[in-house]
């Protein structure tokens, strides 16, 4: 029988402090990464513009796809090999008026002295790109606030609050790691932020269980919180582990394998299940923090507000 | 404890049953999206704002026509925005004559009386402008469907969303760009007579007089793709619009084998247009087709046979669409496209072939994965991933749901999740194997612990995945769909069809020593 964890005594919550410092310090490089980038590298489905994804007839450079474009004065596009050396994506700004196609790719293909073809065209409006924005925002605002719900009435408001915690660090570190890598933010890749927040939230949840479930036995004569807590962190961690081993596995395929359509959506779920996974631990361990704090509060209810 | 097995066993049986019948024949049963079999996704936006503007014109020349025929003077009437008519009496003396007519036009409200100026503001009823502006969009959405038809796309789906948006959807359409003229044409047909007594050249620079308008006739030279102008002064009065059509199609002309298109005037048509032809013998008729100027023919004599043809150096593409359109109708507003996404079908096939790829390579590392590390139990799990598998395709068959290339990526995803469910009760029954439970106290304990987890799970997916299905468009919304019937499945493959084969095999009248998990 091959077994993990099986005796796992790892002190987690003894060494919280370096999850929140790993945590903190893994978040604000997002943030900074993010405001390097002067925000979220939208993609066409939210600011509005066009993009044409193109296969030549035999391999070209991006030079030659330049030329092409800026003989119809599109020298503002940006230009993407896809794939191999025979496919290219290009993506131009919203214009009033914009360039048909067809003048594009003959356009195109008089450059590089070769056929080309047309394989993806997306055009969106800027009313619609703007309608995007908002309404991505929402969903996932709502999909945390429907989380928080049901892990406040399965639970308590307490755990519904440290999960809304862990998963808002998920998010932020997997929209960090897109921006480091200057993934753009599409809406396949918001399906991928909002499968993270509904699936990260998964081993909390199973830790969650454990310690509620370990507190209702009570506690053994000279345990503390914090060696109940660590002990039921360290009797799921098999658990945790291999479920989104498994998941990750699933992420990880598509990844390597899905294309180039699929790729940006593949690598945020493979970042969103790695530290959803690593955040369900360091989550739990902030149930400890919490329980002494507001435990200090309630025995000397005068202190705290004091020195505040 | 083997309870009801024998029925449990029936039931599985039943859903596989079901299953295999929505599942065959497999190619008929699955729709795939426009993005794996090539298509055409159109977003329109009819611009409602035109089709009150319009409206409020037309009714403008009838107040007008109205008051005088009461004999009060107009000096000037216009619409102001969409919706408003600012009528200027010639003389505000004839005010009390004028309000009756004010009063009487149902449709309109008086908005503001200045009667010492003599001038007052029409305004729509907001009744009648939710009216208009629904009209104009269930209109465009009957005109653009009569038009697809017509063109011969298979399943085409056209539908509206929101208030004033076409969503049209065109799987394995060839010529993304033909069939988006030809669905975005807003086809307004008219006949004006030309006025010959100012010249087109002058017009074109300086001004027009105020009962006619500049019109040009657009044509691009087929090879040199040069595109010239050609001014025209016309009257601004309609004398027939597409709406007296009674069909149109296209025709070669036996002399320089062009094509043409051939109109046919229905009996009111043709009466005003043998009238028109009698009273204007000599003068040029000029046919507008979206305020480009097509043909100025001169008419010779009477025309009784209420037939008239477009010619305007059209390919015959051009010439079958322009049929098409005269024949489906004008759009009652012009649309403009707010969305396109358009996926050749070579791509399609591409993301087609990657998603099995994908698809095979996740079903092998995962049930490799639990073969190696639950042995026989895994053994079992994979049997049960196989059946959600099963399920998942055949819901999706049942439901009409469409594949998408997001949606071949839920059904991978959904292959590392929905055995989470399974790793969840085998780790705990590995557990309470460990604290020393016999083997069917631990599976039972197993189960009835790990199952509350398990609902908290699946409900935490279903919920992000229900607000993408909110909130998605087309693709995003398969993902959804896949991964929210994967989950749903999963609780019946990995939790109720696990125990049964468990029961069977550990739960027998033997003694039951060891169990691989």
């Amino acid at each position: 029988m091959i077994q993990i964890f099986v005796n796992a005594n790892y002190d987690f919550v003894g060494k919280r402090r370096w999850f929140y410092l790993l945590s903190g310090g893994l978040m604000a490089l997002s943030i900074v990464s993010i405001l390097l980038h002067g925000g979220l590298n939208y993609g066409i489905d939210f600011t509005g513009g066009m993009l044409i994804q193109v296969r030549y007839d035999k391999p070209v450079t991006v030079a030659d796809v330049r030329r092409g474009l800026d003989d119809i004065k599109l020298g503002s596009a940006v230009i993407q090999q896809f794939g191999d050396a025979q496919e290219y994506l290009i993506r131009l700004p919203q214009e009033k008026d914009p360039k048909p196609e067809q003048a594009i790719l003959s356009a195109l293909g008089r450059a590089a002295g070769t056929g080309v073809d047309k394989r993806r065209l997306e055009f969106v409006g800027p009313q619609v790109g703007r309608d995007l924005q908002l309404q991505a925002l929402y969903a996932v605002l709502a999909g945390m606030a429907g989380i928080l719900i049901y892990v406040a009435i399965r639970f308590d408001f307490r755990g519904g609050m440290i999960s809304i915690v862990a998963i808002a660090h998920d998010v932020i570190v997997t929209l960090g790691a897109l921006s480091i890598t200057n993934r753009e933010m599409s809406l396949p890749v918001l399906a991928a932020l909002l499968t993270i927040v509904g699936y990260s939230i998964n081993d909390t949840i199973v830790v969650f269980d454990r310690i509620r479930e370990s507190r209702g036995r009570g506690l053994r004569k000279g345990q503390s919180l914090a060696d109940l807590v660590n002990t039921a962190i360290n009797q799921t961690l098999s658990r945790t582990i291999l479920t989104a081993f498994t998941t990750f596995l699933s992420a990880l395929v598509l990844f390597l394998f899905g294309g180039e359509v699929l790729r940006d959506f593949a690598f945020a779920l493979v970042i969103g299940v790695v530290t959803g996974t690593y955040s369900s631990v360091a989550a739990a361990s902030l149930v400890m923090d919490w329980e002494s704090w507001s435990r200090s509060r309630q025995r000397t209810p005068g202190k705290v507000p004091a020195k505040a | 404890m083997r309870r009801n097995v024998g029925i449990r066993i029936g039931l599985v049986v039943a859903v596989i049953a079901i299953a295999a019948w929505y599942l065959y024949p497999p190619r008929r049963t699955i729709n795939l999206g426009l993005d794996l079999q090539g298509g055409i996704h159109l977003v329109l936006g009819v611009q409602v704002d035109k089709a009150l503007e319009a409206q409020v014109e037309r009714a403008g020349d009838t107040i007008k026509a109205d008051l005088e025929r009461k004999g009060i003077t107009v000096s000037h009437i216009e619409r102001r925005g969409a919706t408003e008519l600012v009528v200027q009496l010639a003389s505000p003396a004839q005010w009390k004559d004028a309000q009756p007519v004010f009063n009487e036009i149902g449709i309109f409200e008086v908005r503001e009386a200045d009667q010492t100026a003599g001038r007052a503001v029409l305004a729509l009823r907001p009744r009648e402008v939710a009216q208009l502006r629904d009209l104009a969009v269930r209109q465009g959405l009957e005109t653009i469907r009569n038009r697809i038809d017509q063109f011969g796309v298979a399943e085409p789906s056209i539908q509206q969303q929101g208030d004033n948006r076409i969503l049209i959807q065109l799987p394995g359409v060839q010529d993304p760009q033909r069939a988006k003229e030809l669905i975005g044409k807003t086809a307004l047909l008219e006949f004006k007579l030309v006025d010959d007594k100012v010249d087109p050249a002058a017009a074109a620079k300086g001004t027009v007089p105020e009962s006619d308008e500049l019109l040009y006739q657009r044509r691009v030279d087929k090879e040199t793709k040069q595109e010239t102008r050609v001014p025209f002064v016309v009257q601004k009065k309609v004398l027939l619009t597409g709406r007296d059509l009674a069909t149109a199609r296209v025709s070669i002309d036996q002399n320089t084998s062009e094509p043409y298109v051939s109109v046919e005037f229905n009996s009111a048509g043709a009466k005003a247009f043998a009238d028109l032809t009698e009273a204007n013998v000599g003068r040029r008729l000029a046919i507008i087709l979206d305020n480009n100027v097509h043909s100025a023919p001169q008419i010779r004599e009477r025309i009784p046979s209420g037939r008239a043809q477009i010619t305007g150096g059209f390919t015959t593409p051009e010439a079958t669409d322009l049929a098409i359109v005269l024949r489906a109708g004008a759009l009652p507003a012009p649309v403009q496209v707010l969305e396109e996404r358009t996926v050749g079908p070579s791509l399609g096939a591409d993301s087609i072939h990657k998603g099995l790829i994908s698809t095979a390579a996740a079903a092998l590392a995962v049930v490799v994965f639990m073969l190696v590390y639950y042995r026989l139990s895994g053994l079992v799990a994979d049997f049960a991933l196989a059946l959600n598998l099963v399920i998942l395709m055949a819901a999706m068959a049942a439901f009409h749901a469409t594949l998408t290339l997001p949606g071949i990526a839920g059904i991978v995803l959904t292959i590392g999740m929905a055995v989470d469910t399974n790793i969840l009760i085998f780790e705990r029954i590995r557990e309470e194997l460990r604290s020393g439970k016999t083997v069917r106290a631990s599976i039972d304990a197993g189960f009835s612990r790990a199952f509350r987890t398990v609902i908290d799970t699946h409900v935490t997916v279903l919920v992000s995945a229900a607000i993408l299905y909110q909130f998605g468009t087309g693709p995003v919304k398969g993902f959804a769909v896949s991964l929210a019937i994967g989950i749903l499945a999963s609780l019946f493959t990995a939790v109720f069809f696990t125990r049964l084969i468990f029961d069977v095999i550990y739960m027998g009248p033997r003694r039951v020593e060891s169990i691989s998990i």
